[in-house]
């Protein structure tokens, strides 16, 4: 079962694509560009559609997704957590 | 081997300026806000007529009033529309509006209210309504060419499956109508923030691309001009966020998903403006679902391909709205809105290209006649869109 799919090899973070995902589930992350699968850990509960981080990131780091920037990390993120509007911002406007 | 090729044909009704509609509808179309409840009546009274009320036509000046005039105008000359009743509350800018759909040959005519009163006009325009339903219920689908269907494309209510599904389903779509001599259109200026390299990128030579970044470079100053935040909630929206996406960054990347891997933007239009040739374009237009699918019909383009994670529920008067979807809880939850299931591209059970294929199978048979959901649900959201104040 595929519960996560990321873009490509480069992004930061993956989509949870499955309803009702729970702390400590072993995620099989499918990377759509490459067709190959890897792990990770949730530490959180993570909604269907939102995403969960795939590296530790500090405060000012960039957040990669489809291989490109999509904005900045404003609170400290472990890989397995939640990733959303709380600890991610736009770079514009 | 794809499901579409250069010998695919539909049934279409082939208008005298030589567009091909997919629909064939007669319209009463007011000039203005105060001449709806005549509009309204005058399709109560006659079957087979559909009036598109909206809130504006007055006191509009300068550039808002040219796009709403190319709007409306737009809108009649349609090839979906197979006859169009005007209906504005004096004679001036109503014969504007009836002489610019006059130019394509189809069956108009105008009425002003100032002189008559409503029920005059109303019993007039009923008169001229009937013999336009009756001509156009005459008319026939004939065999077309897939090369002369347009069909133009914006998502709406737009999660991170979008980005991963249902847009490069659209995609995947577009890259094969493009090899086929067809006219696409995508737009969306706002929800391309952060994602602007790749469509300049994109764009076929240097003077398609110095169009779309003035075009890009425009909608960026006016949000710059009016915001009072980061616009969160607004762009994305607070569906977008409760849907997982959290940045215009990743927003545009999904949305731009839409454009395929192999098509060039070989043209920039504006607002309502009309494609002089084929291939893709790009036309500057909000991202609101209703104004721009409003806007891709005024353009006219005869089918239109809406992705959606959330469920946006949107349809337009004359131009079919078929949605894509690839979120699971939504196809489970929103059924009756979704035309193309795509969630099994997100579990591997299907590709890209299979998915590709089922949206262009959906896209014939609603070229064909078939009623799309949003059709069906009796969605005709006709929003136009505005510039400034009025006067």
């Amino acid at each position: 079962m595929i519960h996560a799919v990321l873009h490509d090899a480069k992004d930061t973070v993956a989509v949870v694509v499955v309803e009702g995902l729970t702390a400590g589930t072993e995620l099989n992350a499918w990377i759509m560009d490459e067709d190959r699968v890897i792990q990770v850990r949730a530490r959180q509960d993570i909604p269907i559609g939102h995403k969960v981080a795939l590296a530790d990131m500090a405060v000012g780091d960039t957040v990669f997704k489809y291989g490109e920037d999509i904005g900045k990390v404003v609170a400290p993120i472990q890989a397995g957590q939640h990733a959303h509007v709380h600890n991610i911002k736009t770079k514009r406007w | 081997m794809t499901i579409v090729n250069a010998s695919t044909t539909f049934q279409g009704y082939r208008r005298d300026n030589g567009r091909v509609g997919v629909r064939n509808h007669v319209i009463v179309l007011p000039v203005d806000d105060i001449s709806n409840a005549a509009a309204e009546a005058v399709a109560n009274n006659i079957k087979g007529t559909m009036a598109l009320p909206h809130p504006y036509g007055r006191l509009q000046f300068g550039e808002d009033l040219e796009l709403h005039f190319r709007t409306l105008i737009g809108t009649g000359c349609n090839p979906n529309v197979a006859a169009v009743i005007v209906i504005g509350i004096e004679e001036g800018w109503t014969k504007r509006v009836v002489d610019g759909i006059a130019a394509t040959g189809k069956p108009v005519a105008g009425f002003s209210i100032e002189l008559h009163g409503d029920l005059d006009t109303i019993m007039r325009a009923s008169r001229q309504a009937k013999e336009f339903v009756q001509y156009a219920t005459a008319l026939r689908r004939v065999e077309c060419p897939i090369s002369d269907l347009w069909v133009s494309t914006k998502c709406g209510e737009s999660d991170t499956t979008s980005g991963c599904g249902a847009n490069p389903t659209v995609g995947n779509a577009f890259d094969k109508l493009y090899e086929l001599d067809t006219t696409l259109v995508f737009g969306e200026t706002s929800e391309i923030t952060g994602g602007e390299h790749i469509v300049a990128a994109r764009c076929a030579n240097d003077a398609v691309r110095e169009r779309f970044m003035f075009m890009f470079d425009r909608y960026q100053a006016m949000i710059d001009r009016w915001k009072t935040s980061d616009l969160s909630e607004s762009q994305p929206t607070k569906g977008n966020i409760a849907g997982g996406l959290t940045t215009i960054e990743e927003k545009a990347m999904g949305n731009i998903q839409k454009i395929g891997k192999k098509c060039r933007i070989d043209g920039v239009i504006d607002k309502a403006e009309l494609p002089t040739h084929k291939g893709l374009w790009f036309m500057d237009s909000s991202s609101a679902a209703a104004e721009m699918v409003t806007l891709c019909a005024a353009s006219g383009f005869a089918v239109h391909f809406f992705p959606t994670g959330q469920g946006n529920v949107i349809g337009n008067p004359i131009l079919p709205v078929i949605k894509i979807c690839a979120n699971p809880r939504t196809v489970r939850t929103m059924s009756e809105h979704i035309d193309v299931d795509t969630s099994g591209l997100l579990q591997r059970e299907m590709d890209l290209d299979q998915a590709g294929d089922k949206l262009l199978e959906c896209m014939l048979a609603t070229a064909n006649g078939r009623w799309t959901a949003a059709e069906a649900l009796g969605h005709r959201e006709f929003v136009l869109t505005r510039l400034f104040e009025s006067a």
